[in-house]
C-alpha cells in the first residue's frame, strides 16, 4: 500500500466521513489543538527565556524545567490527537500534497527529540557546570524548531 | 439603525479596511500573528493561572511567577489587541454582525473583570499566602475561572469564519434571536 493508499483509505472510512459531514466538528477539533498551542507555547516559553536569562531568572534552569515538563507532554497530550484528527480528516485531498504539513512533520519530529534529548539535558545539569553561551544556543536551537513547527502548522490552515 | 452599525459601515468604506481586506497577503499575516501570539499571551499567562491553582512551580513565589511571566504576557496580549483590531477593521460589518465576534468580546470584557478583580482583592493580601505551595481558594478560582476564559476565547475566535455555514445576516430568513444576537439590520427588507 502506498502512501497515498493509505490516505485515502484513513480519509474515506466510516469514521471519518462521518466527523466530516458534521460542520461542528472540524473547527472545535481545531479549538482544541490552538488550546494545546498555547500551552505548549506557555510550557517552553517559561523553560527557553529561563536558559535566555530572562523570565524566571531567579530560580534555577532544572526547577523552572521540571515543573514545566509535566505540562509541557499535557500539552502534547491535547495536541498529537487533535492533530491526527485534522489530518485524518482530509488526509488524501489536502495533507498528502501539502508541502507546509511534511516540513511540520518533520520539524516536529527534530523539535520532540531536541527538546527530549537535548533540551532536558541541558536544563536538568547543575549550572555551575554549563557554560551559559552553550545553554543560550540550546534555547534559540529550541525556540527556532518550535517556531517552524507553529508556523508550518499555520500555513497548512491558509486557504 | 444603531450607531456602532453606522460607524462599521463607514469603517468598512476607509480605504485602509479595503486595502486590508483585498490584500493578497498581508491579511494572512495579521491572521498568522494574531493566532501564534496565543503561544506567547494565552502561553504565559496560563503558567500563571495554574501557579494560581497550585497546579506547577509550587516552589516559587506567586509573586515572582507573576512579575517575571506578566510582561510577556503583555506583550502578547498588546500583540493580540493590534493584530485582533486589524482583523476586525478589514471587515467591520462581518466582525460586527458575527454572534461568535460579539460573544468573544462578551467573554473578553468578563476575562478582564476576573484579571481586574483578582489584582484588586485577592491579590492585595499576597504576602499572606504568597509562599503557599497551594494558593487559598479565591486565588484559586481566579486561576481556573481565567483558563476558562482562554478556552471559550479560543474556541469561540476560531469559530468566527464559520459562521456562514450556520447563519447569515444576509440570507433571510433567519430565526428571529439569530437576528437579534448578531445584529442583523432586519428592518429596511
Amino acid at each position: 500500500m502506498s502512501l497515498f493508499e493509505f490516505c485515502e483509505r484513513v480519509q474515506y472510512s466510516p469514521l471519518l466521513s462521518a466527523m466530516r459531514s458534521s460542520s461542528w466538528v472540524f473547527p472545535l477539533i481545531a479549538s482544541i489543538h490552538l488550546m494545546g498551542l498555547a500551552l505548549i507555547g506557555g510550557a517552553l516559553l517559561v523553560v527557553d527565556l529561563r536558559l535566555l536569562g530572562l523570565g524566571l531568572r531567579h530560580q534555577p534552569v532544572a526547577q523552572v524545567a521540571r515543573d514545566a515538563e509535566r505540562w509541557l507532554l499535557v500539552s502534547l497530550l491535547v495536541l498529537l490527537p487533535t492533530g491526527l484528527l485534522q489530518f485524518m480528516c482530509f488526509a488524501a485531498t489536502k495533507y498528502y500534497y501539502l508541502t507546509a504539513f511534511w516540513v511540520k512533520m518533520a520539524a516536529l519530529s527534530l523539535a520532540l527529540v531536541f527538546t527530549f534529548v537535548v533540551r532536558r539535558k541541558v536544563a536538568m545539569a547543575e549550572e555551575t557546570r554549563m557554560n551559559p553561551v552553550w545553554s543560550k544556543l540550546v534555547a534559540l536551537v529550541s525556540l527556532s524548531l518550535w517556531s517552524t513547527v507553529a508556523i508550518a502548522g499555520r500555513l497548512i490552515g491558509l486557504p | 439603525m444603531s450607531l456602532l452599525l453606522r460607524l462599521c459601515e463607514w469603517l468598512a468604506t476607509t480605504s485602509g479596511s479595503i486595502a486590508l481586506h483585498e490584500s493578497r497577503y498581508m491579511y494572512l499575516i495579521v491572521l498568522s500573528v494574531h493566532v501564534l501570539t496565543l503561544c506567547l499571551f494565552v502561553g504565559t499567562a496560563a503558567i500563571v493561572d495554574l501557579r494560581l491553582m497550585g497546579l506547577t512551580m509550587q516552589s516559587v513565589r506567586v509573586s515572582e511567577v507573576m512579575t517575571r511571566l506578566l510582561p510577556w504576557t503583555a506583550a502578547g496580549f498588546l500583540l493580540m489587541i493590534i493584530s485582533g483590531a486589524l482583523l476586525f477593521y478589514a471587515a467591520p460589518l462581518l466582525r460586527y454582525q458575527n454572534i461568535f465576534f460579539r460573544a468573544k468580546m462578551v467573554t473578553l470584557v468578563l476575562a478582564g473583570v476576573n484579571v481586574w478583580v483578582f489584582h484588586n482583592t485577592v491579590y492585595r493580601r499576597v504576602a499572606v499566602w504568597d509562599q503557599d505551595p497551594v494558593p487559598p481558594r479565591s486565588a484559586r478560582v481566579v486561576g481556573g475561572l481565567a483558563l476558562v476564559f482562554w478556552v471559550v476565547l479560543i474556541t469561540l475566535g476560531r469559530m468566527i469564519p464559520y459562521q456562514v455555514y450556520w447563519f447569515d445576516c444576509n440570507r433571510q430568513p433567519q430565526p428571529a434571536i439569530v437576528n437579534v444576537l448578531a445584529g442583523c439590520n432586519t428592518d429596511s427588507r
